[in-house]
């Protein structure tokens, strides 16, 4: 369910994403940066932004069960969560060093699978978390400051 | 350079868009993992692969020119992606080394990446 809430923390947006038809993979990252856009946001920062979140909504359709991107924006910073309903990351160490992938031949045909989301969402972001449990699921959590 | 100089240049054709924009600088890559990762300025790209993908990732990062090198034409639903987003596309039976060959040749500049 997609979802746009304004309270006292500011603007949520939250976006559901699949992981059966990479023809839209792009679609909710598109969406992201057109209300970003609507806001009058920098558009330097709305790149950094966008970069991320659509290699987060990519890496959500390759790797795991389908998932969720959430989107607050406040006065002061932009935060993006990323969270899936697994199946996780084994050593989420590895999976942050640039040119490891897992990823399929079907991402790699695409033009992705090179190993380098991960570390592209960190270099994009002021701040980056990753979390996640085996079996279980993966959080990506983003800040970046206004 | 004009777009119209860079159809010469590559002997290409223009799917859509304007012959009177202008690109300065150029990447030329199928993997569109690097593009996001080291495209950072408004540059055009060139590339061999035609999916929604290429799209996506010029519109994430703003870029306006897409060149497609080795004959490779993209599909209907490809074109009307980038149509919407204003996006200049071209089609060139040359390869990437030749495509990007010529325009480096002719002035068109090199991203200089940092691996940090």
């Amino acid at each position: 369910m997609n979802s746009f809430i304004t309270n006292n923390d500011g603007i949520v947006l939250k976006y559901v994403v699949g992981n059966d038809d990479f023809s839209i993979v792009g679609e909710v990252s598109s969406k992201i940066k057109n209300v970003l856009k609507q806001l009058n946001i920098d558009n330097k920062l709305i790149r950094r932004v966008s970069i991320a979140t659509y290699e987060a909504e990519v890496n959500v359709a390759i790797h795991s069960l389908g998932g969720y991107i959430e989107v607050t924006i406040t006065e002061n910073e932009i935060k993006i969560k990323i969270r899936d309903n697994g199946p996780g990351i084994k050593d989420t160490k590895l999976a942050m060093e640039k040119g490891y992938s897992t990823a399929s031949n079907k991402a790699r045909e695409l033009g992705f699978g090179a190993g380098m989301g991960l570390p592209n969402m960190k270099r994009c972001s002021d701040e980056f978390k990753i979390e996640s449990k085996f079996g279980e699921y993966t959080e990506l959590n983003m800040k970046f400051i206004k | 350079m004009k777009i119209s100089k860079v159809i010469e240049l590559i002997n290409g054709e223009i799917l859509i868009g304007s012959i009177d924009d202008s690109i300065n600088f150029a990447f030329s890559s199928d993997l569109m993992s690097d593009v996001l990762a080291f495209v950072n300025e408004d540059t055009a790209l060139l590339t061999g692969l035609v999916n929604n993908q290429v799209i996506r990732t010029a519109e994430m990062l703003d870029l306006r020119t897409i060149i497609f090198v080795r004959g490779k034409v993209p599909p209907q639903e490809v074109v009307n992606l980038a149509k919407e987003r204003g996006m200049t596309l071209l089609i060139t039976n040359f390869t990437m080394f030749e495509s990007s060959g010529v325009l480096f040749k002719n002035g068109i500049e090199a991203l200089r990446i940092s691996n940090e």
